[in-house]
């Protein structure tokens, strides 16, 4: 919750060049005024120069020149809106031929999926893809928005088609039926974006803001266990703060309090909470995402890509791992190969061991590699130079996921997901 | 409808949690707060030499807030530095000067003026002129000779439409070059800091605030900011729409007939780029109200974006903050 306390919600977008995700983002914009006078006029002017008779509101959110120029996204750009009961935040992904890497980019800090579907084409193998990584990233909610409905006459007939063929896709994932909704929507023209359509009286569930509106991410209330990563060890050195040495880092899964009794990792000394601090407050418990300066009873040995757990919940501590993983880089990865493996804030050095197999994300199977390239998925094992302290993505999605970073370029290059 | 009992049933689930919280004590963090601090603790952790921009703007500000946050009760790990251009409003500096004195902070100042008199850069002339894009060398001048690797900023995405695409650690070339198609992906919350020598990081701690998330958030923390932020009275002439402060900095044709006008600032940058708005907001939830209603964006009242539709692509590829 913000200062306001209003909820904030994450989302993502996904589906095929012009399918339409950058007009319905920037239509929402446009409904729920959060587009201010001086962009609206931009988008005027800009329209009329390209000799539309409409407004083009993918021009609200294609940030770069030469994505103005070719009429399509690029890079993910980060749109900011909000309404009286909820903060938005929308990472807008570009459909183009690197739609995995940017979607599973955009996916890792959203929670909901708005994956959007021309209905003149209907589900088409990218649309696997889409569902196929929002399953892998475990979104919380994922909304299939069926786009261009003015173009197939707001037909009950054509939404329904698609409605049934997508509902295939559901059954092979891990989504249960409630995580998905399917609204028909005109993005050009704003029906059942932020108003209902007249055009398809049929349609009798939320527009899609409403819908947005009501959800709860379940992320927002996680119930796993407690993970604290030492980011940052503070020690002040001042007169009045002589001895006081803080572990400050980002608490993930559930809360702690001050008497809680912790291990820490790796080396597995135990000890119990003395102070929670944030700033000049004194926590008596924090709840998991704060950023807290964390104080303990006894003087052990700390430091930075450190773990802080509580007694009795400790992490599975490996030196060899195996995971599914997303190359973002087009430099592929190959057997035998050495990588920087960051893991929250700790880093390791990596050996691929051997890829078991590249994961074909249309859901329809598996063949053997020895290597990944850009935007492939593969599950791949891992040796380790020291041993890391994980959970399962399945159970803790901050202590479950790692990047690969190439130790020539030093460019992020995958993505990892623990089993 | 369904609906409607499904969001009173919800409506009843968040004033459960909100009981739950007052009952036992347990801190809900504000999660926009929480990442930014994450966000500089990365910084200090990963880096030899970080550096804080601060330009004495709202911005900047609530950077050193979170900063403070971040590092307390140790004092901030990293020195400021202001890219001064000589046309700073006098109640800007003043102010900085005040806060690093009140917190105990390292101050690095370089002059745009230096730069125009080593021949570095050229001083514009005429109905637009402005230092603003000379500051470029100016900085680019203050990393090199300082050694910096991370530079720290105020820019938030929702300012201008290349912003949107900037990461929150976004990797420069030696020449402080942003080669905006081939960034690095930034998955989950890990920040990847790994550089070359001769390449640095410039860091967006609060890329995901909105202009109104910085003033609710400078009201709820009572943060101290620069008079002009408030309405005052102030000599001004209007110019393509806007309000333009009439000084002996600023180009002024003589047809342009200056009035005294209550105004007030919503960005605080050189003089020669930072137009006014009508205002009469006198106090922080005035400030919040007016931005709240606001239908021109911050920007809208910037002159330097004006200029072009991708002035700020263009200044940022060739090393702008
Ligand atoms: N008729 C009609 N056209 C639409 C609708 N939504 C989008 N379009 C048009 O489809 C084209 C592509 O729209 P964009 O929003 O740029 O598509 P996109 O999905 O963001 O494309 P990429 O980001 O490049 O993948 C534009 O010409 C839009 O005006 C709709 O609901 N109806
Ligand atoms: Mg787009």
């Amino acid at each position: 919750m913000d200062i306001q306390g209003r909820k904030l919600i994450k989302i993502a977008t996904a589906g095929s060049v012009d399918d339409g995700k950058s007009t319905l983002i920037g239509r929402l914009l446009y409904d729920t005024h959060s587009l201010t006078t001086d962009k609206i006029e931009a988008i005027e002017k800009n329209s009329k120069q390209r000799g539309y008779d409409y407004l083009d509101f993918s021009l609200a959110t294609d940030g770069l020149v030469a994505e103005r120029e070719q009429g399509i996204t690029i890079d993910v750009a980060h749109i900011y809106f909000n309404t009286s009961k909820t903060n938005f935040i929308v990472a807008d992904t570009p459909g183009h031929v690197e739609y995995t890497r940017n979607m599973v980019t955009g996916a890792s800090t959203s929670q909901v999926a708005i994956i959007l579907i021309d209905a003149r084409k209907g589900v088409i193998e990218q649309t696997y893809r889409h569902f196929f990584i929002s399953n892998l990233l475990r979104m919380s909610h994922v909304v299939v928005a069926v786009n261009k409905m003015d173009l197939v006459d707001y037909s009950e007939e054509v939404f329904s088609k698609i409605k049934a063929d997508f509902d295939e896709l559901v059954v092979k994932s891990d989504f249960g039926e409630d995580q998905i909704t399917f609204i028909p929507v005109s993005a050009l023209k704003g029906e059942n974006v932020t108003r209902e359509s007249e055009h398809m009286p049929w349609y009798v569930g939320n527009t899609l803001l409403d819908h947005l509106e009501v959800l709860e991410p379940n992320d927002l209330q996680e119930s796993s266990v407690a993970r604290f990563p030492v980011q940052y060890v503070v020690r002040p050195k001042t007169e009045a703060y002589h001895d006081f040495r803080g572990f400050s880092g980002k608490l993930y899964g559930n809360s702690l309090k001050v008497g809680d009794k912790v291990a820490l990792l790796p080396s597995g000394n135990e000890s119990t909470i003395k102070g929670i601090h944030f700033f000049d407050q004194e926590l008596e418990e924090a709840a998991p995402g704060s950023s807290i300066t964390i104080t303990l009873e006894d003087e052990v040995d700390c430091s930075r890509g450190d773990m802080i757990v509580k007694v009795g919940e400790e992490p599975k501590s490996d030196k060899s791992l195996t995971a599914t993983l997303c190359q973002v880089n087009s430099k592929a990865l190959k057997v035998g190969q050495k990588y920087i493996l960051q893991h929250g804030v700790n880093r390791v050095l990596a050996k691929v061991d051997r890829i078991e197999e590249k994961i074909h994300a249309d859901f329809s199977g598996t063949e053997q590699t020895e290597q990944l390239k850009l935007n492939d998925i593969g599950r791949v094992q891992f040796r380790l130079s020291k041993p890391i302290h994980v959970d399962s993505y399945k159970s803790n999605k901050s202590n479950g996921s790692f990047i690969l970073i190439d130790e020539g370029s030093f460019d992020t290059i995958s993505v990892g997901f623990i089993d | 409808m369904m609906n409607a009992e499904f969001r009173i049933s919800k409506k009843a689930e968040i004033v459960n949690q909100k009981l739950y919280i007052l009952m036992s004590n347990l801190f809900i963090p504000n999660p926009k707060e929480a990442e930014s601090i994450h966000i500089l603790r990365e910084v200090a952790a990963q880096f030899e030499r970080p550096v804080l921009l601060f330009s004495g703007g709202k911005d900047s500000i609530t950077l050193v807030r979170l900063a403070q946050k971040a590092f307390f009760p140790a004092k901030i790990p990293f020195p400021l530095l202001h890219v001064d251009t000589g046309h700073n409003f006098p109640e800007t500096i003043e102010f900085r000067d005040k806060l690093v004195e009140e917190l105990g902070l390292e101050l690095i100042v370089r002059n745009v003026q230096d730069a125009i008199d080593q021949g570095k850069v050229r001083e514009e002339r005429g109905r637009y002129a402005s230092r603003n894009s000379l500051q470029t060398t100016t900085l680019l001048d203050a990393i090199e000779e300082f050694k910096f690797d991370a530079c720290i900023g105020g820019a938030r995405r929702d300012e201008e439409k290349a912003r949107a695409k900037e990461r929150v650690f976004s990797v420069r070339d030696d020449f402080g070059q942003w080669d905006e198609k081939n960034q690095r992906p930034e998955l989950f919350d890990m920040l990847n800091g790994k550089i070359h020598l001769g390449q640095n990081v410039r860091v967006f701690p609060i890329s995901n605030w909105t202009e109104l998330d910085v003033w609710e958030y400078i009201r709820t923390e009572n943060i101290e900011i620069p008079s002009i932020y408030f309405a005052h009275k102030r000599d001004v002439f209007f110019r393509d729409g806007l309000i333009w402060t009439a000084n002996e900095h600023v180009f002024r044709e003589e047809h342009e007939e200056v009035v005294e006008k209550w105004v007030r600032f919503r960005t605080v940058g050189d003089m020669t780029c930072t137009a006014a708005v009508l205002s009469e907001a006198l106090s922080l939830d005035d400030v919040v109200a007016e931005i709240r209603e606001s239908t021109i964006s911050e920007r809208g009242a910037r002159i330097d974006d004006k200029r072009s539709e991708a002035a700020m692509e263009t200044r940022k590829k060739v090393g702008y903050f």
